[in-house]
């Protein structure tokens, strides 16, 4: 949706830049915000989902072996994950590295 | 057919809105307002118009209420002045850039403080940079007039912006005029219901107001500013349309004997009638005086302005706010018109006035006075203003 994460010409704006496709928000990519990505240790790992439950930004799914995994899409690189596991298996790694 | 009355102008104005067929007032009285929405009230409390009335608890509120109900389809209309514009001002700059056809009366008031509850145009030069467009009325005729024009600008699907209609408080809104107030299949047939080109609707989910990232703030502010100054000919073609099926012609910019003007007085509101009574005066004494008058301040009709003022060589330009900008600029209307002049590279003799402040009378001697002040300054003499009728 170029129209509405707006890489688009001013000419081609709804009025009022309204957004007329509910839902889209989850186009927007606010992975290149991150300073930081969290890096999970599966060794530590007790598949909890803390780290599910606390991701404001929904970037934490289940896989078929029950961890959960980011998608680095959305992720804002904020840290509450990696601070609320309980077992420390999160790690900030910078990115870049 | 249009009828002959004799009322004040505020209950004529609200008489006007209704007249559109609005759907939603949403208001909170303020002098010199207040019998604006006062009588819109009993209006629709007395069953003489269909319409919704919100007596909300503050201006904020007011035009929020107004945003939402312009946004869901509702031809929307409040009014407001003074303090109670800046507190809705907020909500003002967001009407503008949601593009919703608002429609709104400022009895034009100063601002605190001291307080003052009287005449001048601190509101509306307060107002020029939120994106509305602003109509100003010099007599309750016009005020009348612009309700419908005003409603039918804001709609037009080539502009689709908020309208305000300034009139100013008390030397107009509070004083009784005759009027030839239209009937409402007149205005029908000028000013058709409001279909709006998006609205909230649950079965096509729309938002409005979404966050705008830095890689779209630009571009919306760009398709605004552009909005804004395509509006300048729609206005025009709705005034000739108006003027066509009523014969009361408007024009952005009016003039008065100011064809052959060496000195030009440029103003805006109820005191352009007592500068005529002044340029009459002078012009028994041979002095050539002209008057220009802003209709539209936003958008700016700098062309307009300009084709009307070139001729002079002295030019008295006035402001009815106090702009504390320390001292070595002019106020808002002098700043601006300077701009036009200095972009056509147009240097005739200017004087920025301060007159009317807080309901300081403004005399046909007081026009005398800044008409004299300006022929006798030598170049360079006048500074960026002059307070004008100020006890030393």
């Amino acid at each position: 949706m170029a129209k509405e994460t707006g890489i688009i010409s001013w000419k081609e704006l709804n009025l009022g830049i309204a957004i007329t496709t509910p839902g889209n928000a989850a186009e927007l990519k606010t992975g290149d915000w991150a300073a930081q990505r969290p890096v999970t240790d599966r060794e530590k790992c007790t598949k909890c989902g803390q780290c599910y439950i606390f991701c404001p930004d929904m970037v934490y799914s289940k896989d078929a072996e029950g961890y959960y995994v980011q998608n680095y899409y959305h992720c804002k690189g904020c840290g509450i994950c990696a601070k609320e596991c309980p077992v420390d298996a999160i790690t900030m790694v910078q990115e870049g590295d | 057919m249009s009828k002959h009355v004799g009322m004040e102008v505020s209950i004529a104005a609200a008489e006007a809105v209704g007249l559109c067929d609005v759907d939603v007032v949403a208001a909170y009285p303020i002098t010199p307002q207040t019998h604006i929405v006062e009588h819109l009230s009993e209006m629709v409390a007395d069953g003489h118009l269909d319409a919704e009335f919100v007596p909300v608890e503050s201006e904020h509120s007011a035009m929020s209420c107004c945003i939402g109900s312009s946004a869901a389809g509702a031809r929307t209309f409040t009014s407001t002045c003074s303090q109670g514009y800046a507190l809705m001002s907020e909500l003002c700059y967001i009407a503008a850039s949601l593009r919703l056809p608002i429609v709104m009366a400022v009895a034009n008031r100063a601002l605190s403080a001291p307080i003052s509850i009287w005449n001048d145009h601190a509101d509306l030069m307060y107002a020029r940079d939120t994106g509305w467009i602003q109509l100003i009325g010099e007599f309750g005729q016009e005020v009348v007039d612009l309700m419908p024009i005003a409603f039918r600008i804001a709609e037009d699907k080539r502009v689709l912006l908020p309208v305000q209609v300034n009139l100013d408080g008390f030397t107009l809104s509070h004083v009784i005029e005759p009027f030839l107030m239209p009937d409402k299949d007149e205005v029908k047939k000028f000013l058709p219901p409001f279909k709006p080109q998006l609205r909230l609707d649950p079965a096509n989910p729309v938002t409005f107001g979404p966050v705008g990232m830095p890689d779209v703030y630009t571009e919306a502010r760009k398709a605004q500013d552009e909005a804004l100054k395509n509006s300048k000919p729609v206005i025009q073609e709705i005034f000739d349309e108006w003027g066509k099926q009523f014969g009361r012609k408007y024009k952005l910019i009016e003039t008065y004997k100011s064809e052959d003007a060496d000195t030009i007085i440029v103003t805006m509101g109820s005191i352009a009638q007592t500068a005529m009574t002044a340029i009459d005066h002078l012009r028994s004494q041979g002095k050539k005086v002209g008057l220009v008058r802003f209709r539209v301040f936003r958008p700016f009709p700098a062309k307009e302005l300009f084709d009307a003022i070139k001729g002079a060589k002295n030019l008295v330009l006035l402001d009815r706010v106090s702009a504390f900008a320390g001292g070595e600029i002019s106020a808002p209307v002098a700043l601006e018109i300077k701009s036009v002049l200095y972009d056509r590279k147009h240097y005739p003799k200017v004087g920025n006035f301060l007159v009317g402040l807080g309901g300081r009378d403004v005399t046909v001697q007081n026009f005398e006075e800044m008409v004299e002040r300006i022929a006798a300054a030598k170049d360079g003499e006048l500074g960026a203003y002059e307070f004008i009728n100020v006890r030393e």
